[in-house]
């Protein structure tokens, strides 16, 4: 099996092909430097990304407030997180920082406020 | 009518804005920031997306973030700061030389009048709109620019459509599609006249490729179908340049959001008379950020559009600490003029003084891998910075140090020119 990737890891954009061998061996081919190639193996075998939304807040100022993952998390928890998120209504005051979710899915990965409000 | 003097009177409190006072109130000034929205920050409070902040702070931050750390700041120190109150009109004291006069409007204080030894513009950009792109066919509601889209999804919860296609690929547009996805509607396609997108790639990456929104590049919006709301555009491909009718296609869509790149926002500054470049729309300012008129410097995006916020804190702490050696009248300098050379948009500033360091931004008008940026006075050449990659829509920005130019400092009237090669 043969996937394409452009890297990301520099603003270069290397097309990468990830050619995924019957042994599932991984080899990639066109980065121009080692990180593509570990950029291309992440993106295939567990690709990963930080979420930012926002939550009702219902402030006259501020209907919604911002929100970010601690860390990146994998592609797959992304539609269930956005759910969670979009079904909380927050309270004011609430500070920069402040958890919002704790530990979701036991991802080790919290939801933080990234506003101050109230 | 109320009146307050002071040092210096910033205009806009956004990332610019906040950095340029800080810097300025740093001195010892009386320095006051005049900001039209409920709270400081700028553009910055809807970027709630992340990727702000890894020059200025080491770590990636969002936009509301990057905002609350500088507005705590502000908050700190004793800038004064007029909230929900517009700078109506600039203009020269008729009293005092070298004062200027801000009259001022606000919901809460009514009408007010600021006078000031200094003044600096950080009023931000605003995006330009269907008028400045000309789309033929009927003028249905549902059609807005995408940073409107972004503040209404944001800050105000209000989801604008959900059948949705994006003309133009800037960053705003590509954000708005994961947003819009995330948000639960469906994005169509990104359409894009130039035959490669105008964001950044790590844009194209996570918010088009992983939701597979298809970018059509080389192909425009040929017309736009509704009565009351939109209802569907018709794409046409370019093929050399030209509409190719018989390969044009329909895509059904409620909303329509306009990504088609921003503009300063200069309508006070042009009233006061400040003189603009006709190709940025941004002031002509000096080495040391300042415009023609005396005493008034700029920074940020009114003075040319940034994609960076850490290069605007950046700029505007040097227009700050410009405006700290012009209040104490210490900013001398001869000024020099430097042009945009091959393959370059544009360079601000457009002089140079041989008294310090200075530094430049430009735009390249090429994509190219392997890229040089050069700096020469004539035949000698100052400097050259290798790129491992240049595309126009990647700011560039490069120092010069007062050593390096020596080479030509007893030459009168010479020139800089930059190019990329
Ligand atoms: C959608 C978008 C996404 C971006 N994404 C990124 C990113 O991922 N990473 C990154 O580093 N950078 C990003 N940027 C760039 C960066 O955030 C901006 O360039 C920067 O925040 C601009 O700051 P500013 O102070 O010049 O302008 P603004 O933030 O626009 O501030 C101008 C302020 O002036 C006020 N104002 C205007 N006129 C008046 C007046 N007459 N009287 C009183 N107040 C006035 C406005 O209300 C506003 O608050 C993004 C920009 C945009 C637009
Ligand atoms: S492979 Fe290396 S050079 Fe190519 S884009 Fe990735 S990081 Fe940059």
């Amino acid at each position: 099996m043969e996937k394409e990737y452009i890297c990301i890891a520099c603003p270069i954009g290397c097309h990468l092909k990830l050619h995924v061998g019957a042994d599932k061996s991984l080899e990639v081919s066109g980065n121009k430097c080692k990180r593509g190639e570990v950029y291309a193996i992440t993106e295939f075998s567990e690709p990963t990304r930080v979420v930012t939304a926002t939550c009702r807040l219902g402030l006259e100022n501020l209907e919604r407030l911002p929100v970010k993952t601690t860390k990146p998390i994998l592609k797959d928890h992304i539609n269930p997180l956005l759910k969670e998120i979009y079904s909380l209504k927050l309270e004011a005051p609430i500070r920069r920082g402040q958890t919002i979710i704790k530990n979701f899915m036991n991802t080790g990965v919290d939801v933080v406020a990234t506003r101050s409000a109230g | 009518m109320k009146e307050y003097i002071f040092d210096c009177v910033v205009i806009g409190g956004g990332a610019a804005g906040m950095a340029a006072a800080l810097e300025v109130e740093k001195s010892g000034f009386d320095t006051a920031i005049v900001e039209r929205e409920e709270h400081l920050g700028g553009i910055l409070l809807q970027c709630i997306h992340n990727g702000f902040g890894l020059h200025e702070f080491k770590e990636e931050l969002t936009g509301p973030e990057y905002a609350e750390r500088f507005a705590e700041r502000v908050q700190a120190s004793s800038v004064k700061v007029f909230l929900e109150s517009t700078v109506m009109e600039l203009s020269e004291s008729g009293e005092a030389a070298g004062m200027h006069e801000l009259h001022c409007y606000s919901s809460v204080y009514g009408v007010f009048l600021l006078k000031a030894r200094s003044v600096i513009l950080s009023m931000g950009c605003r995006e330009r709109n269907r008028g400045n792109i000309g789309i033929p066919g009927s003028r249905p509601s549902g059609i807005m620019t995408a940073g409107l889209a972004q503040r209404l999804v944001n800050i105000d919860g209000y989801i604008p459509g959900e059948q949705i296609v994006i003309i133009g690929s800037g960053d705003i547009g590509l954000i708005m599609a994961r947003r819009m996805t995330w948000a639960g509607c469906k994005v169509h396609a990104v359409i894009e006249i130039q035959p490669y997108p105008s964001g950044i790639t790590r844009n194209i990456v996570q918010c088009l490729e992983d939701f597979d929104i298809p970018l059509y590049l080389s192909h425009v919006v040929s017309e736009i179908r509704g009565k009351d709301r939109i209802e569907s555009i018709r794409v046409t491909p370019l093929k050399n340049g030209i509409q190719d009718e018989e390969n044009s296609f329909e895509i059904k869509c409620d909303t329509l959001l306009l990504s088609v790149g921003l503009v300063p926002e200069n309508e006070l500054s042009r009233k006061a008379g400040i003189e603009l470049s006709p190709q940025i729309n941004g002031p002509l300012v000096d080495s040391f950020l300042m415009t023609n008129k005396k005493g008034i410097f700029a920074c940020g995006n009114v003075l040319h559009v940034h994609d960076l916020v850490d290069y605007v804190s950046r700029e505007s702490r040097s227009a700050g600490s410009n405006v700290v050696k012009y209040l104490n009248s210490t900013l001398t300098g001869v000024q020099n003029k430097v042009k945009a050379g091959a393959n370059v948009r544009y360079v601000v500033p457009q002089k140079f003084n041989f008294q310090g360091d200075n530094q430049f931004y430009m735009r390249s008008m090429i994509v190219k891998n392997g890229a040089k940026v050069e700096v020469r006075a004539g035949n000698i050449i100052i400097k050259t910075v290798n790129h491992n990659h240049v595309q126009p829509s990647e700011m560039i920005s490069i120092s010069i140090k007062k050593e390096e130019l020596e080479k030509i400092s007893g030459i009168p009237d010479q020139q800089l020119e930059i190019s990329i090669i």
